[in-house]
Formats: C-alpha cells, structure tokens, sequence
C-alpha cells in the first residue's frame, strides 16, 4: 500500500474491516483532506479461504458446497454456474425438468440479491424503511430455497447432471403468493426511493461511469448495463433455454448508483415474469426426472443402492473415486446477480481437479472503487459501495 | 476467425491452439505476447474478464498464465494462455486493461509470477509478510505450521495433504 508523506496534512481514516457499512469484511484506507477523499485503498482478503487451492484437493461434486459460499445472497446460482461448468467438461446436458427448476431457482436468487442489495444500499445511505419492506419478500425467496434444497442460505441445491431433488407440492402455492405479493413490495419500495428527493440527492451522478471505461474496468452485471452497455449472458449467449424466455434487459445510461439501483428493480420485475413462465412450464411437463439417469456420473437412486447389486457397486465407485473426467479444459460463464460468474476448469483426468479457478462479478468491480470516489466526500464512498453489491465471500474466495 | 487474422499478421506467435468444448484457446509465445494483444484489441476483445495461472510443474516451463477475453460485439470468447519459466516474469497488461490491475496481482500473490510494468505488484488477498504462494503445487494444504513455529516457512509439511487420500 502506498503510503502518503508523514508531514502532510492528510487525515487517514480506516473504513472497516468491521464497520456497519461493509458488508463482510472489507477494510478500505480513505485518505482525507477535509471531507474530501484524495485516495481510497480498498484491502481485502479478510474472508480468503483458499478456496481454489481446497477444490484441488475434492471430488467435482464436493465443491460444490463452497460454491455457496462465494455469493452467500445468491448461492443457488453460485451452484448452477459450477455445475453447468463441470457438465460442459463432461459434455452432458441436464434433463428438460431439471433445466426448467434451474432457471426458477436462479431468478429466486437473482431476485433476493437485488432486494438485499438495494435494502442495504438504503440502510447505509439512511432510508431504513425500505430495507424493513423488502427483507419480509426475502424472507418468503428463503422459505422457497428451504422447500427446495432443505436449507435456506447454504443450499447446495444442484448435483452434476442435475438437481439434489424435485420441488415438494407445497412450493408452487407458496412460489405463486410470492408472485403477488412481491410486485407490490416493489412497488411500495419504489414509492419509498425512486422519486425520494433525499435518495436521489445521495445517488444521482454518485459513481458514474462511462460504458467504455466499465468495459476497461472489467465490469459485468447490472453496474455493467446501467452504464448504458446491454449485456445480459442470459439473452447474449443463452445458457439453460433462456432464449426460450420472454424477458427484457434494462438498460442505464449514467451508470451512477440510481441508474445502478433503477436496473436492479426493473431486473427484479424481469425475475418475475421468468418465474412465471418457469411456473406455468413446469406444469406443462408434469413429472420427470431432475437428474441423469447415467450412474457413472450421477449417483443412483438409494431404492436401487439397496436392492441392486450393480447399483450398489456404481455407488461405491462414484463416491470412492469420483467421476471419470475427460482431459481437457473449460470456461463457463452463467450470469448471477452481480455479474459474470466464470469458473475456469482444468481437467488432467483424476476425481479432482487440476486447478479450478473462479471469476468472481464484484471482483473487478471493486477493484475501480478508487477512480469511483476520489474527490468525492465520505457519504458518497458509502453509497458507491452499496451500489457495487460488494459481496466479501466471492470477492476474497 | 481471429485466429487465422493473427497467424496472417503475425506468423509464428500462435504456438498451438485448440477448441475443447468449443472454448477457442491459443497459446502464445511470451516475447510475441504484447502484439497479440494489441491485434485482438483492435479486433474488439476489449473485455479482459480474467487473468490467472497454472501451475503444471513441467520441466520446461512450470507455469502457464491464462488470460480470458470477450467480444462485446460479436460475443466470442478467447483464451490466450503463456508459458512462462519459473522466476520469469510476464508483461503487465494495466496500461491496456484496468481490470488487469487486480487481476495481477492476485496471480502474483497466489503463484509468485512477477508482472513487469505494473505499478503497484504487491500482495492482494494473502498478507504482506505471507511465506510462499499458496496456489503452488509444492505449497501444502494446510498451508504448513504458519501460527505455532518460530520459524516461519521452514516447517512446511514435506508433502501437500490431501483430504481425500
């Protein structure tokens, strides 16, 4: 870290790494004259893991647990980014049914990333109501991922080839009143901020960017579009059938933190519309299987374990020696919440593998907090950093 | 196809490439790195996503720094990787990329490869003082006895530890 001259007049000011407004454990140097920030240091690796060195030592299918701890508010999609790599490796595509959830379950997540993100985008600028409004939505999106995966925040919910299980019958009702109710929340959330006088003051022309210096940066994701770039992965280079979806890419043009704001609420509108066409797809496929039925690489049914003396030894075999992996190496992108989610495989056969490697979105994003508030005063550092939905767990891995 | 418009205009500085599971990939010789760049820049691969390594522990060359790109306008993705020699160090990319900026660092940090030209090389994600680059293939699993030893770096476990031996 560079360090400015000891006689000057420069005030430090530690930002972090335990403070109410960096979510996670961030620690930013501001060096201040006046109010004023001269430079901004962002240190983080407070919440390093070694989570790449780890996956080298597990199985393909054990990493996924620590896939949900990158993105801790969206970890579904953390799960369908990593298996979706592993089966291009594999060269396997999930069953239409269990393509179909993956699409529902990742716009649940994107929908709850948004909420939190905007919530405490609020709460830190002093709009504490909206925050109260949208976390009762999040709170039904968590009820949700409990129906689906048995766990609300860690749900490790995909399997290679598919998914831990089907959807119990009580989810649609449940997934059908959230489609009601949320709309309105998003509603009232908008009557509470967008044309709030106080949030506009603390959010419009804060953190703008020009759409060729965000492309410089590395930037993807909504931050990425509210500068005016209309690049979604999901319409530009469809993964999971999205072509097939009927949804609309909102588009900013100042790329400040309301234009950043004004996309996600839109984009969570856009969720929405997904979810029911998922809905209403779902039921036009009526029952089917979630998972590939080939036991060399998902495991068999525990009915047949039980009974069956060759699924037994498929079992054993899987769990004692993992998938037989092709040579070879992968570069998958899905877009969660935040951005471009990469996961960068390198495959020398073997049940691990060789160096796995993850593009976290908010990495490259924060990396620009420095041209994003020099000059500016402290509250726009915070407001900055709410926008950029800096989430510590994938930014340090 | 860039590839062959590099091979036209710059004969000899793809050294191999292929397509696995349709991931375009080129391996590029180090001293030819810099104009390669400059050419797919100019062809639209203005989006450096990612940079990162590998550490193969061959003879020749032990590390193989792997760079991720993507045309906003076209949407294809390119994968330019280098070998480099152990204690060689790679061309930074920040004056070109400001993404590269962060990027670099954390391959630095994690496998100890010097970026030549870039303007604050210090660690990202481990501390200052850290022994070692943890995402080498010789640095343990458990990361050695780094808390409980006097001696810092010299009680590395002989061998990495694996959780599934």
């Amino acid at each position: 870290m560079e360090t400015t001259a000891k006689n000057s007049d420069r005030m430090i000011v530690n930002m972090g790494p335990s403070h109410p407004v960096t979510h996670g454990t961030l620690h930013i140097v501001l060096e201040l004259e006046g109010e004023i920030i001269v430079k901004a240091t962002p240190n983080i690796g407070y919440l390093h893991r070694g989570v790449e060195k780890l996956g080298e030592h597990l199985t393909y299918q054990q990493f996924i647990p620590l896939t949900d701890r990158l993105n801790y508010c969206s970890s579904l999609m953390n799960n369908v980014g990593y298996t979706m790599a592993v089966e291009k490796l594999l060269d396997i595509q999930d069953p239409p049914r269990s393509r179909v959830l993956r699409v529902l379950c990742s716009e649940l997540a994107r929908i709850g990333d948004h909420l939190v993100c905007i919530g405490i985008n609020a709460v830190d600028i002093g709009a504490f109501t909206a925050f109260l409004y949208l976390f009762r939505e999040r709170e039904t999106i968590y009820d949700l991922f409990e129906m689906m995966a048995g766990q609300r925040l860690h749900s490790s919910f995909t399997r290679i080839g598919g998914l831990f299980r089907d959807i119990p019958p009580e989810f649609e009702p449940l997934c059908g009143q959230f489609l009601e109710s949320c709309p309105r929340t998003v509603d009232e959330m908008e009557s509470l901020l967008t044309h709030n006088p106080i949030w506009a003051d603390r959010t419009k022309g804060v953190g703008s960017i020009a759409p060729d210096n965000a492309v410089n940066w590395g930037y993807t994701g909504p931050c990425l579009r509210a500068a005016g770039v209309p690049q979604d992965l999901r319409k530009a280079q469809p993964y999971l059938d999205y072509e097939t979806y009927a949804f609309d890419i909102p588009v900013g043009t100042t790329g400040d933190v309301y234009d950043r704001y004004l996309v996600r609420t839109e984009e969570i509108r856009q969720s929405l519309r997904i979810i029911r066409q998922c809905l209403d797809r779902l039921k036009q496929l009526g029952p089917g299987p979630v998972i590939i039925e080939d036991y060399k690489i998902a495991l068999p049914p525990k009915e047949k374990v039980y009974t069956r003396m060759e699924s037994l030894i498929h079992h054993f075999k899987l769990i004692m020696h993992g998938i037989e992996m092709p040579v070879g190496e992968v570069y998958s992108a899905t877009e969660a919440a935040n951005g471009e989610l990469g996961f960068y495989l390198v495959s020398h056969g073997g049940k691990s593998p060789y160096r796995i490697h993850v593009r976290p979105p908010c990495y490259p994003i924060f990396s620009s907090f420095d041209e994003q508030v020099r000059g500016r005063i402290i509250a726009d550092a915070v407001s900055v950093l709410g926008g950029m939905n800096i989430i510590a767990g994938e930014l340090d891995r | 196809m860039v590839i062959e418009r590099i091979e036209a205009q710059l004969p000899g500085a793809i050294l191999e490439h292929h397509a696995f599971r349709g991931d375009e990939t080129i391996i590029v010789a180090g001293a030819r790195f810099l104009e390669v760049v400059d050419l797919i820049f100019g062809e639209g691969y203005q989006l450096l996503l990612d940079v990162t390594a590998v550490d193969l522990e061959t003879p020749e060359y032990r590390f193989e720094v792997v760079y991720h790109w993507l045309n906003l306008a076209s949407q294809a993705r390119l994968r330019i990787k280098v070998p480099l020699a152990e204690g060689a160090a790679q061309p930074s990319l920040v004056s070109r990329f400001k993404s590269a900026d962060w990027a670099e660092r954390e391959v630095y940090d994690l496998f100890g490869i010097p970026f030549e030209g870039h303007p604050n090389l210090t660690r990202l994600l481990m501390w200052e003082d850290f022994p070692g680059h943890p995402l080498r293939k010789d640095f343990p699993l458990d990361g050695g006895d780094l808390f409980c030893s006097q001696d810092i770096g010299a009680s590395f476990a002989p061998e990495a530890r694996s959780l599934n031996a």
